[in-house]
């Protein structure tokens, strides 16, 4: 695992640590050229890539035989025209933003909020006690089903979609916070207070470094779960978004618009999980989750 | 520094803890024993026995039922950087480098950043680690994270060094080797040791004095005294005579307890 990572900041111990680290060098199987690593990697989506074949193959001549088709199922070339005439109009543009504007407020607030809850729940038994029956008489109450009220509270706009999402993102964010910091290993906070840390050094140096896996494994699924929430809430009443741009283009029968929404969705959920997995690995070097 | 007086008493020590059920059961009874001033005093018994619990005490990480704990003649209330503990799974911090984690007790001592280097670059050296300063724990073999354990314990110069069975998870030729480094880091630096272990050959190795406990409840059953000049030849006729009997006691310690209780009590020892 450490010859994974070539260190430069790190001298060999020794001559013979040196000559060593050479013969592993010389030793080890050369390692394929750049060109042969991307073709490997490009070749593991073959599979996709003939399920879009095969869906454009069915929906352009399935047409002849059946004519609805053309809207049950457009074809994946008819998918990417439409997303060229939207971006053209500008107006998809609007919608990506619109909703990532919404899903980030509303997932960051619920970070800045659930995650000291959170660790202040797993670092005090008694504030946990107190605040748990709370926490436990909300939670069970699925996002969704907030929508009525909230849109009598907030009106149909940013801000109720923003409540509707941070609800689904705050749970998942406080929970696995609170894990992070009460299953702190014992032997570690006992360390740093037999090398005379403080309480409140315990938690900056001990607590919160070991829990910050756990805190980032909560923000990831908050994310995951608030980017649902917001094309559910989108659906059911917003000015605009993915959401919203899916649930219009079916009053006006325009399935390749949906199609793109839904794909939409899925693609810039996938991005956003990449950018949470690309911070959590440069905000902890010394972890090499899965 | 040597000024302050590290002798370590421990005067009629109960412990009772509870288990899951809530039972009350006795961990430690009545532990008398006094290590003095820059003594290596190791304690050996069977599991169960209550070392790590007295070891514990020791710390500061928990308070004794009765009795008393001091160090230098003071009473011990919480755990401080002049009882340093190594802990026998390393409890290495992981997001800090071996640099990082042998500096924590220098920071929290709030040493001038020069100093911190100083000491920092001095017990890297006297463990062998040069060249591994920028490593994560995760990147070391189990031998050299115990290193960094010791010199993290080391570095903030404590009167007394708390040990926990520190070789225990450790491949037979990296134990004796660290022995010996801890022998010659501890003539080079005298302190107190206090030093746990299951292994009556280690500490006939390394030890002044030895104190021999027993399970059920935990208790101190003797203190012997080893004499033989240091380095210590385990082969020695006299090193094996005196292993052979602390061994044959203990087996007949164990052996009385077996036949005592009835069967049950056999089954959960044998």
């Amino acid at each position: 695992m450490a010859a994974a990572a070539p260190r430069p900041e790190v001298k060999p111990a020794s001559p013979a640590a040196d000559d060593a680290a050479r013969l592993a060098a010389a030793l080890a199987p050369p390692r394929p050229p750049a060109w042969r690593r991307a073709l490997s990697r490009v070749a593991n989506f073959w599979l996709l890539a003939a399920f879009l074949v095969v869906w454009e193959l069915v929906s352009v001549y399935g047409q002849r035989i059946n004519p609805q088709l053309d809207v049950m199922m457009p074809a994946p070339t008819t998918v990417v025209s439409a997303a060229a005439e939207l971006a053209k109009r500008g107006v998809l543009f609007t919608h990506i933003v619109d909703s990532l504007y919404r899903v980030l407020l509303a997932v960051g607030a619920a970070t800045l909020l659930g995650v000291p809850l959170g660790l202040a729940m797993g670092w005090s038994k008694r504030f946990r006690a107190t605040v748990d029956p709370l926490l436990e008489f909300v939670r069970p109450i699925p996002p969704l089903a907030w929508i009525p009220l909230s849109i009598l509270w907030f009106g149909i706009g940013d801000a109720q979609i923003v409540y509707i999402i941070f609800l689904a993102a705050f749970f998942p964010v406080v929970l696995n916070s609170l894990a992070g910091a009460r299953d702190v290993d014992i032997y570690l906070v006992r360390a740093g207070l037999s090398l005379g840390a403080r309480r409140r050094e315990l938690f900056t140096t001990v607590v919160l470094p070991a829990a910050l896996p756990s805190i980032f494994t909560g923000v990831r699924i908050g994310l995951g779960i608030g980017w649902m929430a917001l094309v559910a809430g989108e659906l059911v009443a917003a000015p605009s978004g993915l959401g919203y741009m899916i649930n219009n283009a079916r009053t006006l029968f325009r399935s390749d618009y949906i199609l793109l929404g839904m794909v939409l969705i899925g693609a810039l959920g996938l991005v956003l999980d990449f950018l949470m997995r690309q911070a959590m690995r440069l905000a902890m070097p010394w972890y090499h989750g899965k | 520094m040597s000024a302050r007086s590290s002798q370590v008493s421990v005067e009629n020590v109960s412990k009772v803890h509870f288990s899951l059920k809530g039972e009350p059961l006795l961990a430690l009874q009545d532990v008398t024993f006094c290590a003095e001033n820059n003594e290596f005093f190791s304690i050996v018994g069977p599991s169960g026995c209550g070392k790590t619990t007295l070891l514990n005490l020791l710390a500061g990480f928990e308070q004794p039922t009765r009795g008393e704990l001091r160090v230098g003649g003071e009473l011990i209330s919480e755990p401080g950087w002049e009882r340093a503990v190594v802990f026998q799974e390393y409890a290495l911090f992981p997001w800090y480098t071996v640099r990082e984690n042998i500096r924590y007790g220098l920071q929290r001592k709030r040493l001038p950043a020069a100093e911190q280097r100083r000491l920092v670059d001095h017990y890297v050296g006297l463990v062998g680690l040069r060249g591994f300063e920028s490593r994560y724990p995760r990147e070391l073999s189990g031998g050299m994270r115990q290193r960094v354990s010791i010199a993290r314990a080391l570095a903030v110069n404590p009167s007394i060094l708390l040990m926990d069975e520190p070789f225990g998870s450790l491949d037979v030729q990296t134990r004796e080797y660290m022995q010996d480094e801890l022998l010659k880091i501890w003539q080079r630096e005298p302190k107190t040791v206090i030093f746990v272990t299951h292994s009556i050959d280690e500490a006939i190795k390394l030890s002044d004095r030895i104190a021999i406990m027993c399970p059920r409840p935990g208790r101190v059953q003797e203190i012997k005294r080893v004499d033989f000049a240091r380095p210590r030849d385990p082969t020695d006729p006299a090193v094996v005579r005196l292993a052979a009997e602390v061994k044959r006691w203990l087996r007949q310690q164990a052996f009385a307890e077996e036949t005592e209780p009835p069967g049950a009590e056999r089954a959960l020892s044998g």
